[in-house]
């Protein structure tokens, strides 16, 4: 049996999730999309916070909302002029959209909801992982360990800043 | 009334469905982005979710998580310096107007 507080919380962060990703995609003003993302990507660091991964949350706001919202807004602001409307959607296409999405929401939901007995677990306690450990793990080269993985995203993100230097420099 | 494994997933799966219909019906290349970090983050909700359900103390679904937001932050962050790249040559950012190296 869960907290009264933590229920409550889980619904507000839920409603949170689903609003803001709807209004996401539905708005017709790009620089609201994108502010609608910020709160969607906030409500998904609430969730990770909530189910003990504080570490996890605090990388989700430093990134996604702290990076990536800031990418998408500058480019938004070199591109476009603000406060423009796009284009209306022409009906068929819209109706593509509507139909493609509900029916692999609902192939995924009639999957999720035949294994009921599977999705009903309750959630097991669990001691939040300590930054101890998080580092432990990060950076150890046993059986468990993420040295590699670790590394190789080091240089991907090498190749990155590069390979944005390059494509989006003036020439 | 308890929390169950369920119940994180509804959300996650709403997300995704929104992030599939913007990624179909959005003309703008930064509106297409954006749809694709909506699904990226509803798989990461899935990965944390599943991990803290099915084994707790382990943390393969976090390293997982955070690898995956390591990568689509890379991924973003060249995809807007090709747009804006095409923008700077194109004027235009919508796909229905970027057909140069079509046919």
């Amino acid at each position: 049996m869960e907290s009264l507080g933590n229920i409550i919380m889980y619904f507000v962060i839920a409603l949170a999730i689903i609003v803001f990703s709807v209004l996401t995609v539905t708005t017709r003003k790009i620089l609201r999309s994108a502010t609608y993302l910020l709160f969607t990507l906030f409500a998904t660091a609430a969730l990770y916070f909530q189910l003990d991964y504080a570490f996890l949350g605090a990388v989700q706001i430093a990134v996604y909302a702290g990076g990536i919202v800031v990418l998408f807004v500058f480019s938004i602001l070199l591109t476009q002029k603000p406060g423009e409307d796009a284009a209306p959607l022409s009906s068929h296409r819209k109706w593509l959209g509507i139909i493609t999405a509900v029916a692999g929401v609902a192939v995924c939901g009639c999957a999720v909801f035949s294994y009921a007995q599977f999705c009903g677990q309750l959630m097991p306690d669990m001691a939040a992982p300590s930054i101890e450990n998080i580092g432990k793990f990060l950076l150890s080269t046993d059986k468990l360990g993420y040295l590699l993985p670790f590394e190789a995203v080091s240089v991907l993100l090498l190749a990155c800043i590069i390979g944005g230097v390059v494509i989006a420099r003036r020439r | 009334m308890n929390l169950t494994l369920l119940m994180y997933l509804i959300p996650s799966l709403i997300m995704f469905g929104c992030g599939v219909y913007g990624f179909l019906t959005r003309k703008n290349m930064i509106a297409i982005m954006i749809s694709l970090e909506l699904m990226l983050n509803s798989i990461d909700i899935n990965f944390v979710v599943f991990n803290r359900y099915l084994f707790p103390g382990q943390m393969e679904g976090m390293f997982f998580t955070l690898f995956a937001i390591a990568i689509a932050a890379a991924e973003t962050a060249l995809a807007l310096a090709i747009i804006i790249n095409v923008f700077r040559i194109a004027k235009d950012v919508d796909i229905n107007k970027i057909n140069k190296l079509k046919f």
